[in-house]
């Protein structure tokens, strides 16, 4: 009798200590969501969607809209779990799978939280390329984003260290994915995600962060020209050990410049130059120097080229803020193996330049679709070489026409190459070049223009603006 | 009948407040019995170890102190030294006379052996793969009957690839290696590597207890091994932090030296 009074006891005692256990460990998601203006639910996705209201599902361009589901065959835990079909490379209805989660209403705060976590497994191992929070389509303020995450046939427990949680007092993005075949020769599989949700884990280490991907990068600008720092990454080391770098908007850095009369920064890490001279910006990342900077020449202010007064119903327009221009497939087609051509197009109040620098040749193309210069009389160009002019130095200009098939090659392409030279060639001051068609005598037809090709670089810069066709 | 159900509740006991230490700190465990401080080393004279207490381990001993392990052990200050307070070990990755790394080992052997009594370090652990850090002891026999018939009390190990976890474990004749009596302790919230812990074992005849700050976490009773009982006599102290080897396997690219542990003291309580 006494014995099993005792045994009572014992069970009754600890049932108490356990039950106290889980109460003191768990979460109480509800209470702690009715005082907050902003909810603290941690959960995204347990046995269905927690918290997100009826439309949340918002699928990237070009993805298979309809690659999310809720699974109830299929869970880590509990009855459910969410199932992403990424499909077929080929597949018409999109070639990938993406999308974000993003909560209705006003926002989550998530500053009682350090991580991201949720259980992962798929049809056959993969690698998925990003999983991340932080997007919400709106202005995409604090994206945190890990990258090409090894997944195997059984569940595993993901963790996304969040960057700065203090920052994140009304957010939406609860949750994004971008899951590509490039991995499986374009062949589909299916993964699922279950337990979905922010998690205080108290045991991730913060390292290193960098920006310019941890390079020291030089920028020439001139006044009022915006730059941009980005490839902002944060490393940190999981209760597991592993090192895990995410990749991360920079608004979660703090940024300064060493000379603000010349150039300054702002939260998400835009930078304006404001005067002739040099200044360094630098970011920290919880107190501690991030790795990289990004260094602003500001050459003073800017010369622009002289404005167009043509109607622009006399104009058609491949490049110029003064009119509307063409649909053009690229400014810079980066064609290998030869070219070495970079594009840093930047952008003065408002007047877009195209900047090419270590400029050997570069192709311009339009022909999507190309462009019937019938009625057009001349070519216009303005261009700027902000260092000296070579001796010999040669510009070449060609105007391509794709020919009646409306495409590259096929036997009925014609082109003409225009040469320019010192003295109408000088530094430091626009060039405004207009060639008539009737001193393009390569040139079979204007019907089908679709390329303008720009050569004889020496690996200098050339900045480029007002490419049009006009009569 | 009434002492079987007594030690079933005993030991109900101690492992529900183990669980329940484990999610709420305020909440104290009888840890600790011995508090009369016999010994302290703070580590607050600069410079190298206190030669009164302390020998260097010079070398690679032999394959790799028996382990495989990747370091040369120097005296240079390199790799040892007292400085604010603590002592400071010092893994580095360098070739140094056939080795890829340096780092440094101290035994108070000969100089301090102490037989039962609570013993302890507070310690802050290195971070990264392959490096494996350690508070132990060895049987101050070991000349005389060799290893494992000395006994050895690995007060704490730790592997920077786990620095949520540590372990404790004794090793003798009979039970050593990978039979040795082991017991791994990891934090509900919180690392070794970015904090201060207290890494000890209160120790009397017949018993081992091991713990860590507040928790205890492993008791060893002449019951819980397979052999003889080697514990009831003295030992030395041994501090060291090895690369590499059969245990934590090889430093990765992830892995950033130089790694230092800390220990801000050892203290022994009767």
């Amino acid at each position: 009798m006494k014995n099993s009074k005792m045994n009572f006891l014992v069970k009754t005692f600890l049932f108490g200590l356990v039950f106290m256990t889980f109460l003191s460990c768990e979460r109480d998601l509800s209470d702690e969501a009715t005082d907050a203006t902003f909810s603290k639910t941690g959960a995204i996705f347990l046995d269905a969607p927690v918290e997100m209201g009826s439309d949340f599902y918002f699928p990237y361009g070009g993805s298979k809209p309809n690659a999310w589901s809720v699974d109830d065959q299929v869970s880590y835990k509990g009855s459910a779990s969410m199932r992403f079909d990424v499909p077929n490379a080929n597949d018409p209805e999109g070639s990938y799978a993406g999308a974000i989660f993003r909560t209705e209403g006003a926002g989550r705060n998530l500053t009682d939280y350090d991580a991201l976590t949720f259980y992962v497994k798929a049809s056959q191992g993969v690698v998925i390329g990003e999983f991340g929070f932080g997007e919400d389509f709106i202005d995409n303020k604090y994206i945190a984003t890990i990258r090409n995450v090894s997944i195997g046939t059984n569940w595993t427990k993901i963790i996304i260290p969040i960057p700065d949680a203090s920052k994140l007092v009304k957010e939406r993005g609860m949750f994004r994915y971008a899951a590509g075949s490039q991995g499986t020769n374009g062949f589909g599989y299916t993964f699922w995600i279950d337990e979905l949700k922010f998690e205080k884990l108290g045991n991730i280490l913060n390292g290193q962060a960098s920006i310019m991907n941890g390079q020291n990068v030089t920028q020439n600008t001139f006044v009022n020209v915006t730059s941009t720092v980005d490839n902002v990454v944060v490393n940190f080391n999981l209760p597991t050990g592993i090192n895990q770098a995410v990749f991360v908007s920079p608004a979660y850095m703090n940024f300064s410049s060493s000379d603000t009369t010349v150039a300054t920064v702002n939260d998400a890490g835009v930078v304006t130059s404001l005067s002739a001279g040099t200044a360094v910006i630098t970011a920290t990342f919880n107190g501690v120097q991030a790795t990289g900077s990004l260094t602003i020449n500001c050459a003073g202010t800017f010369v622009n080229a002289p404005v167009p007064t043509r109607n622009q119903a006399n104009v058609i327009s491949i490049f110029s803020d003064a009119y509307s221009n063409v649909p053009v497939n690229y400014y810079n087609g980066y064609w290998q193996p030869w070219q070495t051509t970079v594009s840093n197009d930047f952008s003065v109040n408002g007047d877009n330049i195209l900047n090419y620098t270590i400029f050997n040749f570069v192709g311009i193309e339009f022909s999507s679709p190309t462009v019937n210069a019938t009625n057009m009389t001349h070519f216009h160009a303005d261009f700027f070489f902000p260092g000296p002019i070579a001796p010999g130095r040669q510009l070449r200009v060609i105007v391509v026409d794709f020919g009646p098939n409306g495409v590259f090659s096929g036997g009925d392409d014609t082109r003409h190459s225009t040469t320019f030279t010192a003295p109408t060639l000088v530094s430091n001051s626009w060039v405004s070049i207009d060639i008539p068609f009737s001193a393009m005598p390569g040139l079979a037809s204007r019907q089908n223009l679709a390329q303008i090709i720009f050569e004889g670089g020496d690996g200098s810069i050339m900045y480029v603006d007002n490419v049009y066709f006009y009569n | 009948m009434k002492i079987i159900n007594k030690s079933l509740f005993k030991s109900v006991f101690i492992l529900s407040t183990v669980l329940f230490l484990g999610c709420s700190e305020d909440e104290k465990q009888t840890v600790i019995t011995k508090t009369r401080l016999v010994m302290q080393e703070e580590f607050d004279v600069n410079g190298a170890p206190n030669p009164e207490l302390w020998n260097f381990d010079i070398g690679t001993g032999n394959n790799g102190w028996g382990n495989n392990e990747q370091q040369f052990y120097t005296d240079r200050p390199e790799n040892i030294i007292v400085e604010g307070g603590m002592l400071k070990i010092t893994a580095r990755r360098e070739l140094y006379l056939g080795s890829s790394f340096t780092s440094a080992r101290i035994t108070s052997k000969g100089k301090y052996e102490k037989k039962y009594g609570r013993i302890e370090a507070r310690i802050k652990m290195p971070l990264g793969r392959g490096l494996w850090p350690a508070f132990w002891m060895l049987g101050a026999n070991i000349d005389e009957v060799s290893w494992p018939q000395c006994g050895e009390i690995d007060i704490v190990e730790y592997l920077g690839s786990n620095p949520i976890s540590m372990f404790g474990t004794v090793h003798g004749p009979g039970y050593f290696g990978g039979e040795s009596i082991s017991k791994n302790y990891t934090l509900k919230t919180g690392r070794f590597d970015n904090e201060f812990h207290v890494y000890g074992i209160e120790w009397g005849e017949n018993y081992i207890n091991f713990y860590v700050d507040d928790a205890l976490y492993h008791r060893v009773t002449p019951s819980d091994v397979p052999g003889e009982w080697v514990f009831n006599q003295p030992y030395f102290m041994i501090l060291n932090m090895a690369v590499g080897g059969n245990l934590p396997g090889s430093p990765n690219d992830q892995t950033a030296f130089p790694q230092t542990m800390w220990v801000d003291y050892i203290r022994v309580y009767e």
